[in-house]
């Protein structure tokens, strides 16, 4: 299996907030200025770590968000309404703040440019990784086929909508297709409902192309999904999965 | 000691519980594989020792479920930061499971259904230390836990403890897993924070 595993000692590096941006309501995008930033691979992951003034600290696994970008590195950051580290990065966070990482991390959910298709199917917060898939993909000019299924709780759950939109309006091979679960846009065609089997089966995606599967999102959203994509005949060795807990994975 | 964060204050645990640096505490059960969780049915199911000579020792769920079992209740630690406490199984030691395996070997690769793989040295596994796991919290475990069965070493960052368990290789050289291979730490002391290569 190809990868792009991290070589030698992962330090703690001292990144700079260069600027904060709403993507909805409870969702933020944190850029951050990480001098020495050694680059990433679409797909991999962070550690943050921090430190209270009493010399507590706590840590989490954030995916980045970002494509290649010299010493910049985008992390979005879903705020939990439990968590202990998800509302500081998201709500107290604020440009010129200090922020420790280490990283990037993850040599086994990455996509490196290449000419073979490629489906993303996102639950929720899920959909950071394969953004920066997307990124690196328009980055690269690489015309790969990528086709996203992002699955959402309503149009305003949904994170870089706008962007989505704008990328697809181009039609250079990026098709993205939404899953509402709770509420649905007006007029949009079919009332709202969980993923199927369907939705993942487009034209032009058969198994026998073998497109490589990523999928993201909450632990039962990716079972149901990679449940799906097996059932449907996709080997299980090109379907790579990355789940997080209801409360364990990213708070 | 980090770089302060401005404004951050954290949450300490109640009753100050003892965790590894670096995690924290959750309580529900989070799942974390690489790939689709494999479906194994058990008849079918095939529990399988081979050594560095090439022989081999295999279990049926029957021979297996044969075996005597314990109850433990361990501590999880993943490398993704959550740790689990007092966590109940029942499964089948290895220290029975490689009672009449004669070897020579100071190394040990886990293989999985799905085609995952983990090493440890062969003296983690032995000494009251893993088991072959088959029920957590009085049920069956659960395909997406790792069942029918899975490997547990606690005292080892969870992606040691290889979910749906189907072979054990004693290797006289070490031969890196699948996260060891990806950047993982090759030993996994969650007690050390050893995540990563070179930590």
């Amino acid at each position: 299996m190809a990868g792009t595993a991290v070589l030698g000692r992962l330090t703690w590096r001292a990144g700079t907030v260069a600027s904060v941006r709403d993507e909805t309501a409870t969702a933020r995008t944190i850029v951050l200025t990480v001098p020495g930033w050694p680059g990433h691979s679409a797909g991999q992951h962070v550690d943050v770590r921090l430190t209270a003034a009493d010399g507590y600290s706590a840590q989490r696994s954030y995916s980045i968000a970002s494509g290649p970008a010299g010493d910049q590195v985008e992390l979005t950051v879903q705020r939990l309404a439990d968590g202990e580290v998800s509302p500081y990065l998201a709500q107290v966070l604020a440009a010129g703040d200090p922020l420790e990482l280490r990283g990037p991390i993850g040599g086994w959910f990455v996509w490196e440019p290449a000419p073979a298709p490629v489906l993303l199917v996102a639950g929720g917060s899920g959909i950071v990784p394969l953004m920066a898939m997307i990124r690196t993909r328009a980055a690269a000019g690489t015309q790969s086929p990528f086709r996203l299924v992002y699955s959402v709780r309503g149009p305003q759950d949904a994170l870089y909508a706008a962007e989505l939109a704008e990328r697809q309006s181009r039609d250079d091979g990026l098709h993205v297709a939404y899953v509402y679960t709770r509420s649905t846009p007006a007029g949009w065609p079919v009332p709202p409902g969980r993923i199927g089997a369907g939705m993942l089966t487009a034209p032009g995606w058969a198994p026998g192309q073998h497109p490589a599967v990523f999928v993201c999102g909450p632990t039962g959203f990716v079972e149901t999904a990679a449940d799906l994509l097996v059932s449907a005949g996709h080997d299980p060795r090109s379907i790579k999965t990355e789940r997080f807990g209801p409360s364990g994975g990213r708070s | 000691m980090g770089i302060v964060s401005p404004g951050f204050t954290g949450r300490r645990r109640p009753g100050g519980e003892d965790l590894p640096p670096g995690q924290y505490l959750v309580t529900d059960f989070p799942v974390l594989s690489a790939g689709p969780t494999p479906r194994v049915d058990l008849a079918s199911w095939e529990f399988r020792v081979t050594t560095e000579t090439g022989q081999a020792q295999a279990w049926d769920w029957s021979s297996f479920r044969a075996l005597p079992s314990e109850q433990i209740t361990v501590d999880l630690h993943c490398v993704t930061k959550w740790s689990k406490l007092r966590t109940p199984w029942r499964g089948v030691s290895l220290d029975t499971l490689l009672a009449d395996v004669e070897t020579a070997a100071e190394f040990a690769l886990a293989r999985s259904y799905g085609g995952y793989t983990t090493n440890l040295p062969l003296e983690d596994l032995l000494g009251g230390q893993a088991w072959i796991a088959y029920e957590y919290d009085g049920a069956p475990l659960g395909a997406e836990h790792g069942g029918p069965a899975r490997l547990l070493v606690p005292h080892l960052y969870l992606w040691k403890s290889a979910k749906w368990l189907t072979g054990i290789d004693l290797l006289t050289e070490d031969e890196p897993g699948f996260w060891e291979t990806l950047g993982y730490h090759n030993y996994g002391d969650p007690w050390q924070e050893q995540r990563y290569w070179g930590d």
